[in-house]
């Protein structure tokens, strides 16, 4: 479904016009606001609408085939995102979902592990194995069975 | 938007440069940087990796782990999967590889903090025999994260248009040029490696939806067949071009059906109540033998089953989620479905008032899609790991392309199908690791040609000049006798590749004669191609975009032409060679285009079974 913009929420910050992989959220260079410039290229993926820190976009169903009437609103916290659905016929429906576990920023470079030999290198074996497998050794077709 | 056309271009040099920063790149980002700790890695990406490529919404599950730790499937039980599931047509010693790595990945991602399902004891719950079931909304921002940690450099909204070759030898690549977005700058980026990660191809057929909802397809419109058009246009090796995808989806939502199927165990029936996979086993094994013995039913053919129940006139059909949601938690699992991966989904049954506890939902089978990481896997022909390919499968270093120097991961990559988003990243973690191993060998920096450069200069920000030089010659509007704009041209693209290659439109039909029309038309849209003007930058990325759709597609129908069968009923037919031919097409067709001949060079290669 396209996105609009609420032009009393919008601010102008841009981090809509930064988010979006379709590269279709724009401000508008005369009222300082954002819009949709090709609503036809749209996913709703709602990336937009999850970063926009003033709620100001909004979701309205294709055209094509869905009736008005309708809203789907998400309020995506650092650990937990939450969802409130209007039905078309009034009724709402919340749902809510953990996000991420721990800290955001909180991923190390792979630098940080202690650097591989020159034999490692011209193993089959990639960072953090054969440890992350959780099996002993990297399977190979020679060493199993087939069946 | 006046610089990239007069100011100096910004130079990039580095080692690895990896293009694309979806699934494949961020894992590519990552391994480089284990193994290459001192080398400068350069992630470009045309969005923001945050939310870039087709996980930009999320995704409710993990479609490839092996579970190997809890005994549940070994490499080899994968393979067999696979190699049924494509109907014979893959390249085990990649789908191996990628299987016998992808627990450490998943692994990796629940250390960073992706929350899985996990039972009580902590071990993982399954969706289905490959798939584990996550809280996946922010399943592409944590990856992220781990790229960024890693690459010395992010460059985002730099839309790659170009790769480079080296300037005394055009089999080695030197790097990639392409343009900002943003400020219109023009980039070069010099590198000793390249890996390329760009994702599959949406919007090369027609699609269903119409008017406003024309963006809504099934993979991303922002997949746009980069990945393919700039290997394709220095000459790699391509296979199973030929081999798209059709997904049987929620109608018009596009919601997926993997929780409903095989979490809630729901049925699909025709519109007379009708079990139509069961009914209709008998006639299948008619048409394509033994292939309908397999279990599970491979795609194409539980597809295939579907188009005939609908061409019969037997439609709708209705996915019948009334009949199992019968509690709090199933109803939410139903909604977190797709809220964490395909939202349209859920606005559409909001909007349509549709209650999937109480109501049935409709299915249908979508457009034609080019990838290489789902139920099917076009392609580059690349290089497998040397304890598991050897002959023509094996050139020295895992994820080389036939291009010396350029590795290639995710949907990028052909003959390995079902990687998905884990063994996207872990295809990236592989062509990583690949590329520091040439680089130890290869430690020259391949010489690029001033000369070369300017001329690609030129050509990107060609649409932008056509349009201010031809822009006078009309009022104002759309309609000019001299250029073409980019959304009129993927019209175009599209209505051919419908019309002639296989589409919706053409009931996925095809046959030699159409596929010549369907050349012939595509020969005149390249030729219009030099016509594209781009009033503004946003124009200009969407005229690179529809040039990257147009060489994806030519390629496609050249494939398409050249297999004289129908090997993959269900993803299309060829009315002219309607069965599966196992005697003659149990092989890849491959092909090659030459950009200093221009000419186009299409063949075979054996398929080997590992075991
Ligand atoms: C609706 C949907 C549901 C799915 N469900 C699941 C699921 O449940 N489980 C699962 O495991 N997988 C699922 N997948 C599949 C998974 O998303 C893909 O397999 C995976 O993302 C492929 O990784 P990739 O890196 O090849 O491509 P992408 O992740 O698409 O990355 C490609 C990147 O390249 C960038 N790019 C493209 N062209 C250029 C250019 N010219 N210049 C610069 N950058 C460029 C793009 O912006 C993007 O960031 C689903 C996909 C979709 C669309
Ligand atoms: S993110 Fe929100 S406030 Fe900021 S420009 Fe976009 S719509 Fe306006
Ligand atoms: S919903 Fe997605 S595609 Fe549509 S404008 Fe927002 S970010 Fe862009």
């Amino acid at each position: 479904m396209p996105t609009y913009v609420s032009p009393e929420k919008c601010k102008g910050c841009m981090q809509c016009v930064n988010i979006c992989p379709s590269d279709i959220m724009h401000i508008d260079p005369v009222e300082g606001r954002a819009y949709n410039i090709e609503p036809s290229m749209c996913w709703e993926c709602f990336a937009c609408v999850k970063a926009c820190p003033e709620g100001a976009i909004d979701v309205r169903g294709y055209a094509d085939f869905a009736p008005l009437g309708h809203r789907v609103v998400p309020n995506r916290t650092p650990d937990r995102i939450y969802w409130t659905i209007r039905m078309r016929d009034g009724s709402t429906k919340e749902f809510s979902f953990p996000v991420r576990r721990g800290k955001w920023g909180s991923i190390a470079s792979p630098a940080n592990e202690p650097a591989p030999d020159a034999e490692a290198v011209q193993s089959q074996l990639l960072s953090f194995e054969p440890d992350y497998l959780a099996v002993e050794v990297l399977p190979t077709i020679a060493s199993s069975a087939p069946t | 938007m006046e610089d990239g056309v007069r100011s100096a271009p910004q130079v990039v040099d580095c080692d690895v440069l990896i293009v694309g920063g979806g699934f494949a790149g961020c894992g590519a980002a990552f391994e480089a940087r284990y193994w290459g700790r001192d080398l400068k890695i350069v992630l470009v990406e045309k969005a923001a990796i945050e939310r870039s490529g087709a996980v930009a919404q999320g995704l409710s599950a993990i479609n490839c782990y092996m579970g190997m730790r809890w005994g549940e499937n070994r490499p080899e039980d994968f393979v067999k999967y696979v190699r049924n599931d494509l109907m014979g047509l893959s390249r085990e010693d990649l789908v191996y590889d990628v299987a016998r790595h992808v627990d450490s990945s998943v692994h990796l991602f629940e250390e960073w903090g992706l929350p899985i399902f996990t039972d009580p004891s902590g071990k993982y719950i399954r969706e289905g025999r490959w798939q584990v079931m996550i809280h996946g909304e922010s399943y592409k921002p944590i990856i992220a994260e781990a790229a960024r940690a890693a690459a010395s450099q992010v460059d985002e909204h730099v839309l790659i248009t170009h790769l480079l070759t080296s300037a005394d030898d055009p089999h080695r690549v030197a790097g990639a040029v392409g343009f900002s977005v943003r400020d219109g700058t023009f980039r070069v980026y010099r590198a000793r490696v390249v890996i390329v990660a760009a994702g599959g191809a949406s919007h090369l057929f027609r699609p269903r939806s119409a008017g406003e909802g024309w963006g809504r397809t099934w993979y991303p419109p922002w997949s746009t067949g980069s990945a393919y058009a700039l290997l394709i246009r220095i000459g790699a090796e391509m296979t199973q071009m030929e081999n798209r995808l059709v997904v049987t989806r929620f109608k018009d939502g596009y919601g997926p059906v993997g929780a409903f199927f095989l979490y809630l165990k729901a049925t699909a029936t025709n519109a007379a109540g009708e079990n139509y996979e069961v009914a209709r086993r008998p006639g299948l094994r008619e048409r394509v033998g033994a292939y309908a013995d397999a279990t599970p039913l491979p795609t194409c053919l539980r597809n295939d089953l579907m188009f005939r129940e609908i061409q019969e006139g037997r439609g709708p059909i209705l996915m019948h989620t009334e009949r199992v949601i019968d509690s709090p938690e199933k109803e939410t699992v139903a909604w977190e479905a797709f809220l964490n991966m395909t939202v349209g989904q859920a606005v559409t049954w909001a909007a349509q008032g549709t209650d999937p506890g109480k109501d049935p939902s409709e299915l249908i089978l979508s457009e034609p899609y080019v990838l290489g990481s789902h139920a099917v896997c076009a392609g580059a022909w690349a290089s497998g790991p040397a304890d598991l390919a050897s002959g023509e499968y094996q050139w020295g270093y895992n994820r080389m392309t036939s291009i010396t120097g350029l590795f290639g991961a995710g949907d990028t990559i052909g003959g390995s199908a079902h990687k998905f988003s884990s063994g996207s990243f872990t295809e990236g973690r592989l062509a990583a690791k690949g590329a520091i191993r040439f680089l130890t060998d290869h430690p020259e920096r391949p010489p690029v040609a001033d000369a070369a450069v300017e001329s690609m200069r030129s050509t990107i920000f060609a649409p932008l000049v056509r349009f201010l030089a031809a822009r006078p010659k009309i009022t104002t509007g759309s309609v000019h006798p001299e250029l073409l704009f980019p959304d009129q041209g993927l019209h175009r693209l599209e209505k051919i590749m419908d019309e002639y290659g296989g589409g919706v439109g053409s009931n996925y039909t095809t046959n030699d004669h159409l596929l010549a029309r369907g050349l012939a038309q595509l020969t005149h849209l390249k030729e219009d191609l030099g016509a594209i003007g781009a009033g503004d930058l946003h124009q200009l990325g969407r005229a690179w975009e529809l040039e990257h759709r147009v060489w994806t597609a030519e390629t496609v129908l050249r494939h398409t032409r050249f297999r004289t069968e129908t090997r993959w009923p269900g993803y299309y037919y060829r009315s002219d060679f309607p069965k599966v031919d196992d005697e003659h097409w149990h092989c890849f067709v491959n092909s090659v285009y030459d950009p200093a001949t221009r000419e186009w060079k299409l063949f075979t290669r054996p398929v080997r079974a590992l075991f």
